[in-house]
């Protein structure tokens, strides 16, 4: 799933923040391009 | 989605592609992930960001999506995620977004 594809871990403040996402990617060998955590309103 | 998001995500897809770009939500509810589907799928629906009539048809999976808690080993979820996958609605929060997934141009 993750294979040759740049990963853009798009987190919520309130649900799963952006590092949690890159942190799941990266161990599953995923290359994490752009990770953020924004606050939805 | 943040107009900031929207403008490096732009960036990244004119840059590798936008067959090449996953983008994992962590949105805490079915809406907003629906929002931010949209936004990766079809283009801002708010047209106020670097999205607005842009039509990447990205690939948009949500993190408590069944499909891709596969990829993860599982301590690193459970460390990760935890908690949050038996709070959140994750059955509607995964439908909202594969609705959304289904409408990428091409999708068939």
């Amino acid at each position: 799933m993750f294979e040759g594809k740049q990963v853009v871990a798009l987190g919520e403040r309130d649900g799963i923040a952006g590092p949690a996402i890159q942190k799941c990617v990266e161990s599953a060998g995923g290359n994490v391009a752009l990770s953020a955590t924004e606050c939805f309103v | 989605m943040d107009l900031g998001s929207q403008e490096k995500i732009k960036r990244l897809a004119d840059e590798h592609g936008p067959e090449q770009l996953l983008v994992i939500l962590g949105a805490p509810d079915a809406e907003s992930a629906e929002i931010a589907a949209e936004t990766l799928v079809l283009g801002d629906p708010t047209y106020a960001g670097a999205l607005a009539e842009v039509q990447l048809g990205l690939s948009v999976y949500h993190v408590l999506e069944d499909q891709l808690r596969e990829q993860i080993p599982e301590d690193v979820y459970e460390e990760q995620v935890g908690v949050m996958a038996d709070v959140l609605e994750r059955e509607e929060i995964a439908a909202a977004v594969k609705a959304m997934r289904e409408q990428a141009p091409g999708s068939g």
